[in-house]
């Protein structure tokens, strides 16, 4: 009882910090923009603070406090509570948030030219409202926390404003969020029709519905998740924002669409067998469009969003295995399947969001996000390099990281599924090669991204006179590096916070009761493979010992340049390019990326010029979207008399919509 | 108890410079050539140790980092494999899928290693080198599902442990399948012909060899001992297949391993000798065959 009062005070001190903090920094921006930066930060990583400890307490002591007021919304009512679901997913949101609080300081300098009045209000109504999202019990309630998670990182997308394709991308994301939000509106309130009410306690599916009602909810949320084909808004909108909004949003917000759909799952309870295979087939296709577009690109941050889109596929084929194991009454596949999904919930949070404020530090340094102007960034920026390595290393799922543990999870889950009969051991297959094609894409994606950027030798003037990172920057870089190692080698300590999580989604088939919900860490998650993650670094260790001991011993050590094969005049512009490494996979599925290239080709004996480009844009956006929108623009513009742009109109319009409603009433 | 599976790290150590030195001995008697001696890898391995280095300005301690990590990982992730019907120091469900991400591991850390240096001609043998993984990436994991759902475990060690030609006598299609795919891996993955020269001088063609180019001295030692270890790492999975059963012996079954992989140098040295290295633009295509003839194994294990 003491943990309950304990958790829900927390909470809720934390939401008011956050609440207060933004409304303070939102009035003193204009007076004092330092001030107003302290008290935005001071509140935020306060906020945060509190948050993390009070959620790690209740998922530890495994609480599931609920707490209810009466309010006057139709539907609604204050119906908030914290689960396992709920903390596993409030935890990493609150280190974001506080981490990406802290870089902000950093990221904008001195704040000179930006109004920190309209950067940290933002910011905290995305924490809050995230926060909030997880805590709501009520359908109405979570609506309204879900649009002041949307609008809040809208304004935080368009922050930087002045250039056209942030304006452009906020346009996109705004859509996408609310055409998301329109499909969840229609899933609640077919949900909660039966019951006059929306809480989340009283809902439940017709019988029969449960298949129609799981799809909307995987549109609904997938379009926030970045499911495929409902992923345009993701490379838009991450490459816009400032950095630390692109790491909080990339890392944690993203998830929040996991977060419902998990949720929705749970509301459902069973689904028929074909929903796990909907989810498996949109896993894969994610995991691979994602990857492949991720490899194509050239800006760093674009790259980055087409990897989290490739990490969502990966968490989805983890749910998808999760939700097949309970129809093959198989718990340990479903339990290895949900297990590796949370895992790789946090897992990807934490890589991806070092990722990309590593980038950020980058784009500090140097003006620009395109692969192809940086180079030799790790002798400028050795500490920021080095964090960022173990990002990218991470990602790339190697051992003894963080991101391998959560794949393998997953991995052997579909492992197990190839023992068992043909038809659940063909998903078995399809899984195990879509993600074994993943890992040696994602391999080449980071390798490229690492070595072409931070690797070499600088490609432009801006590169070769970038400096290191501001200690604001860096210190949220080397936690996260800290924490890809811990989640990595302790990971069977992660497993243990994940279980009641994946216990209450075992429930959903009421597979309760089955020998392996006891299951001690090791029927999912073997120690020795622990082990050996200490044992690589032990290894390694000893190796680069001995290898000092002999350099120690050799006869001089002399540096010289770079073996050129006899070329006279080495110029760091014919180093490989990021376009060129990747060349050979982006052109093999050239069919599929569908690149636009321009290319005028060296003519005559003695040419003068010539030029190439390309470029891999979305063709989803352009070719399915697109022509949809239009369409769309052009019926509703026959529609614009109505829009006169006289009060007298607008007046006449309420009075003649109220008189129309008072005679409904009337009549009825 | 598993005393013979934590001694194959160091057996292999010892050992591995023996096959390159067998492969270039095959390749000698094929061109009529005296050729070195057999320990002549060795000889190279301790000249190179004692030298001094030169380093490309360009260099970073990721160039440095490289072959440390390589050599690592491949004396590591022989603790989880099989030599041959002698079972392996760790053994645990799903440890396949730590063999193929440590050899990631160390395939990133040599590219990294590759791209620190600036040179075009190493990026462009690391492109190279990342696209082959590419494809052989599923060929080895799909490879390794097939076996482990035909013979029911879940681990690489339960996988080659039963194997014997009488179990192979009615699934011999099977048997084919694999070998053929663990042989095409084999030969990527070490980089020979027909995937890769590791003689020629001309870098512009050249995977392996090129990525090494700005490599020297101690840091080259290493390369060299890792390569020789990866003919081994990748030998030991073509070897289990086609080796007799366990003899209840471990140092027999310890011997007939090694003295199968000899037998695998000397296949590559033939192979070497009698074939040409394929056009680069068709190393994908055979990569592509052993995936699909990998997948056809698992196929087959539905009946």
């Amino acid at each position: 009882m003491r943990c309950d009062s304990f958790v829900l005070g927390g909470l809720l001190g934390s939401l008011s910090l956050l609440v207060l903090g933004g409304l303070g920094a939102l009035l003193i921006g204009r007076m004092s923009s330092r001030s107003a930066v302290r008290l935005g930060m001071g509140t935020a990583v306060a906020g945060c603070l509190v948050g993390l400890i009070v959620t790690l307490t209740a998922l530890v002591a495994r609480a599931d406090v609920v707490w209810t007021m009466p309010w006057r919304m139709p539907y609604g009512s204050l119906h908030i509570g914290v689960d396992s679901l709920s903390a596993f997913f409030l935890i990493p949101m609150f280190l974001l948030g506080g981490l990406g609080a802290i870089y902000s300081v950093g990221y904008f300098g001195s704040w000179d030219d930006r109004n920190p009045g309209r950067f940290w209000p933002g910011y905290h109504a995305l924490v809050a409202g995230m926060t909030l999202v997880m805590l709501a019990r009520n359908g109405f309630l979570f609506l309204v926390a879900w649009e002041i998670m949307s609008v809040a990182s809208f304004f935080l997308v368009i922050y930087e404003d002045e250039a056209e394709e942030t304006r452009w991308a906020g346009w996109v994301y705004l859509i996408a969020a609310h055409v998301g939000v329109a499909l969840l509106m229609a899933l609640f309130a077919l949900l909660g029709r039966g019951h006059g009410s929306l809480d989340f306690s009283l809902m439940s599916a017709p019988a029969g519905a449960a298949g129609g009602f799981f799809l909307l909810a995987l549109a609904g949320f997938g379009t926030k998740a970045g499911v495929f084909p409902l992923h345009v808004w993701l490379p838009e909108a991450h490459p816009a924002a400032p950095s630390p909004v692109s790491a909080l949003m990339s890392g944690i917000m993203i998830k929040t669409g996991i977060y419902g759909f998990l949720r929705a799952v749970l509301l459902l309870g069973a689904t028929p067998i074909w929903c796990a295979w909907v989810l498996l087939g949109l896993g894969a296709v994610t995991t691979l469009v994602g990857i492949l577009f991720a490899l194509a690109q050239q800006d760093i941050k674009r790259l980055l969003a087409y990897s989290s889109m490739e990490n969502i596929g990966i968490i989805v084929l983890g749910l998808g295995l999760g939700m097949l194991g309970l129809h093959h009454q198989s718990p340990l596949v479903a339990a290895l399947g949900f297990t590796g999904a949370l895992l790789h919930v946090w897992n990807h949070a934490v890589f991806k969001s070092l990722l990309f404020m590593g980038a950020g530090a980058v784009v500090r340094a140097t003006g620009t996000r395109v692969l192809n102007e940086l180079g030799g960034l790790l002798k400028r920026m050795p500490r920021t390099g080095a964090a960022f390595l173990v990002g990218a290393a991470a990602i790339c799922a190697l051992p003894p990281l963080n991101g391998f543990v959560g794949e393998f999870l997953i991995y052997v889950s579909a492992f197990k599924m190839l023992f068992g009969q043909p038809a659940s051991a063909v998903w078995g297959v399809v899984i195990w090669v879509t993600l074994a094609l993943a890992g040696g894409l994602a391999a080449a994606c980071f390798a490229q991204l690492f070595g072409i950027a931070f690797l070499g030798e600088p490609r432009t003037q801006t590169a070769s006179e970038a400096c290191e990172a501001g200690a604001w920057l860096r210190w949220p870089l080397y936690i996260l590096a800290a924490l890809c190692l811990l989640l990595g080698v302790g990971a069977g300590a992660v497993v243990v916070l994940a279980r009641p999580v994946v216990v209450q989604m075992m429930g959903v088939a009421g597979v309760e009761g089955v020998g392996v919900l006891e299951w001690p860490v090791r029927t999912l998650l073997p120690l020795t493979l622990l082990a050996l993650l200490v044992a690589l670094l032990v290894v390694i260790a000893i190796w680069a010992v001995v290898r000092r001991r002999l350099m120690a011993r050799a006869p001089a050590v002399r540096t010289s340049p770079t073996w050129d094969c006899g070329y006279a005049a080495p110029a760091a512009t014919m180093q490989y390019t990021s376009t060129s490494f990747a060349q050979p996979l982006t052109k093999g599925a050239a069919l599929f990326l569908r690149p636009e290239t321009r290319a005028q080709l060296p003519q005559d004996v003695f040419p003068i010029s010539a030029t190439f480009s390309s470029t891999t844009p979305d063709w989803a956006q352009k070719k399915l979207y697109r022509p949809i929108f239009e369409k769309a623009a052009r019926q509703l513009g026959r529609l614009h008399w109505i829009q006169q742009g006289r009060v007298q109109w607008y007046v006449f319009y309420v009075v003649a919509a109220l008189t129309a409603l008072l005679i409904w009433m009337v009549w009825s | 108890m598993r005393l013979a599976g934590w001694l194959h790290p160091i057996l292999a150590l010892l050992l591995s410079p023996l096959l390159p030195g067998v492969i270039n001995r095959v390749k000698a008697f094929f061109a009529g050539r005296q050729g070195p001696p057999l320990l002549q890898p060795y000889y190279d391995l301790i000249k190179l140790l004692q030298k001094g280095a030169v380093y490309s300005g360009t260099t970073t301690w990721v160039f440095r980092a490289g072959p440390v990590v390589n050599l690592a990982v491949l004396s590591l992730v022989l603790l989880i494999l099989p030599l041959g019907r002698v079972p392996s120091a760790v053994a645990f469900p799903g440890d396949l899928i730590l063999l193929a991400y440590l050899l990631v591991l160390g395939r990133f850390f040599t590219v990294l290693a590759a791209l620190d240096t600036g040179s075009s001609f190493e990026g462009m043998g690391a492109s190279r080198e990342l696209q082959f993984a590419v494809f052989a990436e599923p060929a080895l994991l799909v490879g390794l599902g097939a076996l482990a759902r035909w013979t029911n475990a879940s681990s690489l060690s339960g996988m080659f442990a039963d194997l014997s030609p009488a179990f192979w006598g009615d699934s011999l299609p099977l048997l084919v399948l694999l070998a053929s795919a663990f042989l095409v891996l084999y030969l990527t993955e070490n980089c020979r012909i027909p995937v890769d020269d590791p003689t020629t001088h001309l870098e512009l063609t050249m995977i392996h060899e090129v990525m090494v180019l700005d490599h020297g001295a101690v840091d080259f030692g290493f390369i060299q001992w890792a390569a020789a270890m990866k003919l081994w790492v990748l030998g030991i999975l073509l070897v289990g297949l086609v080796l007799p059963g366990a003899s209840g012996w471990r140092g027999l079954d310890a011997l007939a391993g090694v003295v199968g992989l000899l037998g695998v140098a000397v296949l590559t040295g033939v192979i070497e000798s009698i074939m040409a290295r394929l056009r680069l633009l068709r190393v994908p295509q055979l990569l592509v065959g052993a995936s699909v003839a990998s997948a056809l194994a698992l196929l087959l294990t539905f009946r």
